[in-house]
């Protein structure tokens, strides 16, 4: 295309000059718009390059074998008669990379491949390379491991009660092996205030456990080059952390291996820490001098875990007459399987967020993550978080019900607002809670509904709150958390280079949104080049809800560096104050007179001939003074909070126990939607997961320690058939830190969920469920529960006459 | 063991050797490197793997290749044409109902299915022709929308970016 040609297109792309006028009356030009993401047409089309569609010359293919006992120790590999087969390449076992890892620096307590002992079916134990697949799967079959199978424990009671079967050393002579993490925290005097409450409401909740089943299956590829330099494709959210611990397990040298992450077919948490496969194809890699691709089968994804722990919660909670919360006793073991991923922070996680978004007087948690013999948990979507906010808000309708409340306006008069601190002293800014429960209470028409539908039908409420990123790092180091470099090409292309992940959530999108808004270019001028170790700065990774937080921050900070040069470079050529040039729709212009203006291309050519390249680094970390001094405060703490309500609307039927979710409302404090489209989804898939766990699935194991159901046919995740109608409300408060006032939209609006189908069942047919999912069986055994109690007059018959439950208890 | 396999793959007509146990997704993926339909779960059970056979959605990582000889497939790559995108992947742009992207291919190649039987589709009929495809970041709100969308701008024949609000 010839430049004048293509000065013409620019033109028409650009913006009129009545829509420079129009654009001046905005707040903001790109913000908050319904726009169309940076990589959609790219997917639609099936163009968009995930880690498996990768095929590098030569490549071989690798497989892990993969411990058949729960509990057991390795006497001795045998991988002789597996090297001899034609076709296979290397064959590793735990003695190639001895080095433990772990994500948190603290517990690092796994080995790319067991090196002593395996401590759950589907550990690893050895990995082959070989020229295909099937070669690899034969070559599996010839290794001899010769083990010595050990006691072993499925249930975390069990485990506790039996220290003398560890399934890790202690850390200290006398401990119990099989505790991962205890923490206890206090604060305020709960003991007297309980006793001083006018009702206490008291209960037991178990949460099975469920897993991310994200649709792509963990990939990874590595090539150890001529000159040594690893890279590693995988599909990872955290490639930083990734970066380091492949370096330190392999001992390499960190300047000298690349992390490369593909597009992911997504995560939820579930790619969020160092896998096997991805030390496997590194290694395989440096032994055999070829590119070595593992992908883990469908059933290797459900051993592989991480997923959402399974919890035991006792929950006790005062209020005064008024409703008032005055106390929160909470006490939780919480089920971890093998190893301890991100378990410290999970059982920090499990008393330390469900204190917003209310005022409380007092809290006090305990919690206990066990060891088991099973695929290790981690976290999932509202890490550590989403168990025990099912425990509390069905605690606050049971306070509602005992106080004859509307369990909304429980939620409102305890509402802890903003500006303020939560009783674990975290500092709230904005808090737009309330909004929330309006929304969903004028969507839902909820008070023509709560109590007054038919027997079967019901309604029911819960609120949440959720982290806009976790305050500090994974390692203690005082660098900042986002870092953004933006290059700006001659012809008013900028590409932004950043370590985010994107997963699909859409942070890739956010970060080009930012740039268009404060650079003004077209929003197709904007590439995205992120989570490439070689190449973009640093960011910790798509994890805690904190990239549009922190990266959109570091973002701004590196914009508005441009900005500042490209409006005085162009002042100075018109001879007018920089305040006068705004940069918008293509064109600087001036505010005063917009016919006066230039493409915004020559707009930066006159920034780069006054300042030389245009270029910036951007950067954001957390501020420090936001939480408590006391050990353990800094975990949970985060610049802002997001806040979510929902209500259900549901009906159960009683003759089979079936419970069938009609509508959930969702309202959400996103602080500002950067483009509602993305938020709206972000929301709506929240929800979705968290009906889904309500309702449907399972991730439990058999005897023996084998999964029951490792397929996605058998582990019943909702297809658009199960999927109850999903309304989005956003809510806005406008955070004072967060990038244009925007927080966290990822995992937050799927807290209430569970919570809230509970308190619709309750609604519908007059039972408490307090063990997770809801099956039938399980509603049905509590309806028929309340019959016997209504038919023996010691409970009124709910929502009905009496007559219509008659003979339930005879005639059964 | 090689097979000679002959099949029409978005068009184009191909004689290929493929090894007897190749599914269809792995012939389109390895060996024409048609990447766009994805494996899952490689069994079956999530959809992703999708593709028109003979313009009927067909699980392609459950098909042996032989069963596609001589028949007429389409992926994801040949939904779009000389003149841009298809309405319903410009749809799934503009509606965000394509999140990590990874089940979109099965999705809209279960839609492309059901616009071939209706144009006007009813929340109910797209609902059910997809619930083949599992997708585990949308909660399928958007793709409803999505769907709907692509095919009012195919009877109104304009472009689906031009029928919403910004």
């Amino acid at each position: 295309m010839k430049l004048e040609e293509f000065r013409e297109k620019q033109k028409e792309r650009a913006a009129s000059e009545e829509e420079l006028r129009q654009a001046l009356e905005r707040e903001f030009q790109v913000i908050g718009r319904r726009l169309r993401r940076t990589d959609g047409l790219s997917k639609s089309t099936g163009r968009t390059t995930y880690t498996d569609d990768i095929v590098l010359p030569g490549m071989l293919h690798g497989k892990i074998l993969r411990s058949p006992h729960p509990h057991a120790r390795i006497r001795a590999i045998d991988t002789a008669r597996a090297l001899a087969l034609d076709g296979v390449q290397a064959v590793i076992t735990g003695s190639d990379m001895p080095v433990p890892y772990g994500i948190l620096p603290w517990t690092r307590d796994e080995h790319a491949l067991c090196v002593d002992k395996v401590r759950y079916v589907g550990d690893a134990v050895a990995a082959v390379a070989a020229v295909d697949e099937e070669t690899a799967n034969r070559a599996l079959e010839l290794i001899e491991v010769d083990y010595e199978v050990l006691p072993h424990h499925l249930d975390p009671s069990e485990a506790l009660a039996h220290p003398e079967t560890p399934i890790h050393e202690p850390h200290k002579a006398g401990d119990n092996g099989n505790i991962s993490k205890h923490v206890h925290l206090d604060f305020g005097d709960v003991d007297r205030l309980m006793e001083g409450s006018d009702v206490v409401v008291e209960g037991e909740y178990f949460f099975e456990g469920t897993t991310h089943t994200a649709i792509e299956p963990h990939c990874a590829i590595g090539y150890s080059d001529a000159s040594g330099k690893l890279t590693v494709w995988s599909a990872t959210q955290v490639p930083h952390y990734l970066h380091r611990e492949l370096a330190r397990v392999l001992d390499l040298d960190v300047a000298r291996v690349r992390v490369i992450q593909p597009a992911i077919g997504a995560a939820f948490g579930g790619k969020s820490e160092p896998f096997d496969l991805e030390f496997c194809v590194a290694k395989l890699s440096m032994v055999t001098g070829r590119p070595v691709k593992i992908l883990y089968t469908r059933e290797e994804v459900f051993y592989a875990h991480r997923g959402r722990h399974p919890m035991l919660m006792r929950y006790r909670t005062g209020a005064d007459r008024s409703g008032c919360i005055r106390a929160v006793d909470a006490s939780t073991i919480m089920d971890g399987g093998a190893y301890s991923s991100f378990g410290l922070v999970t059982t920090y996680y499990s008393g330390q967020l469900v204190t917003m978004p209310y005022a409380m007087e007092s809290y006090r948690f305990d919690s206990t993550r066990v060891y088991t013999n099973k695929p290790c948990c981690g976290p999932k979507r509202g890490h550590g978080s989403v168990q025990p906010r099912f425990a509390i808000e069905v605690q606050l309708d049971c306070l509602a019900e005992a106080l004859d409340m509307d369990p909304i306006e429980l939620r409102r008069i305890n509402s802890l607002g903003s500006g303020t601190r939560s009783v674990n002293e975290f500092r709230v800014t904005s808090n737009g809670f309330l909004e929330c429960l309006e929304a969903v209470e004028a969507a839902s028409n909820w008070k023509e509904k709560y109590r007054r539908l038919p027997y079967g039908r019901g309604v029911g409420v819960a609120g949440s709150c959720y982290i806009s990123g976790t305050n500090y790092p994974i390692y203690p180091n005082e660098m900042p958390q986002s870092t953004v470099q933006l290059q700006v090409d001659r012809s008013g292309r900028v590409t932004v280079f950043c370590g985010a992940s994107e997963i699909g959530q859409g942070s890739d999108s956010a970060l080009a949104y930012i740039v268009a808004e404060e650079l003004g270019v077209p929003l197709d001028y904007v590439r995205v080049l992120s989570a490439d170790t070689d190449l973009t700065p640093v960011d910790l990774g798509a994890y805690s809800s904190r990239l549009t937080f922190m990266c959109g921050n570091a973002c701004i900070d590196a914009a508005r560096q441009i900005k500042k040069q490209v409006r005085q470079a162009v002042a100075e050529a018109w001879d007018c104050g920089p305040k006068q040039v705004a940069l918008a729709g293509g064109w600087a212009f001036n505010v005063r007179d917009t016919a006066q203006r230039v493409p915004i291309s020559e707009a930066f050519n006159l920034a780069e001939a006054r300042f030389g390249t245009l270029g910036a680094v951007g950067w954001y970390n957390t501020p420090k003074d936001i939480h408590g001094d006391y050990r353990g405060g800094t975990i949970g703490a985060s610049p802002a909070y997001s806040f979510t309500a929902h209500v259900v609307e549901l009906e159960v039927d009683p003759e089979t126990g079936f419970v069938d979710v009609k509508k959930i409302w969702i309202a959400h404090d996103c602080g500002r939607a950067l483009n509602p489209v993305l938020v709206e989804g972000q929301m709506e898939g929240s929800a979705y997961m968290g009906f889904a766990e309500a309702i449907l699935e399972q991730h439990i194991f058999k005897d023996g320690g084998l999964h029951n159901a490792p397929s996605l046919l058998d582990y019943k995740i909702p297809t658009s058939l199960d999927t109850p109608e999903l309304k989005s409300l956003i809510v806005e408060s406008v955070d004072p830190e967060g990038p244009y006032g925007a927080k966290e939209a990822g995992e937050g609006p799927l807290h209430p969920s569970i919570p809230a189908i509970a308190n619709a069942v309750y609604d519908a047919v007059g039972v408490r469920l307090d063990r997770l999912p809801f099956t039938p069986p399980r509603v049905w055994a509590a309806i028929w529960a309340r019959e016997v109690q209504e038919e023996a007059g010691k409970l009124a018959p709910w929502k009905r006459e009496p007559r219509e439950t008659a003979g339930r208890a005879a005639g059964g | 063991m090689i097979d000679i396999v002959e099949l029409t793959v978005n068009g184009d007509r191909h004689r290929l050797g493929v090894p007897s146990h190749y599914t269809l997704l792995e012939t389109l993926r390895y060996i024409l490197g048609y990447t766009g339909s994805k494996q899952g779960c490689d069994k079956g059970d999530c959809g992703a793997c999708t593709v028109l056979v003979d313009g009927v959605p067909t699980l392609s990582c459950i098909l042996p290749v032989q069963e596609a000889a001589g028949r007429d497939v389409t992926t994801v790559e040949g939904l779009a044409g000389p003149d841009g995108p298809h309405a319903l992947q410009d749809a799934f742009d503009v509606c965000g109902a394509a999140q990590c992207g990874f089940c979109t291919p099965g999705v809209l190649i279960s839609a492309t299915g059901l616009l071939r039987q209706t144009d006007s589709p009813t929340r109910d009929e797209i609902r059910t022709a997809l619930s083949g495809n599992l997708c585990r970041c949308t909660g399928y709100t958007k793709i409803y929308e999505a769907v709907e969308l692509a095919a009012r701008a195919i009877r109104e024949g304009r472009k689906p970016a031009e029928l919403v609000q910004r």
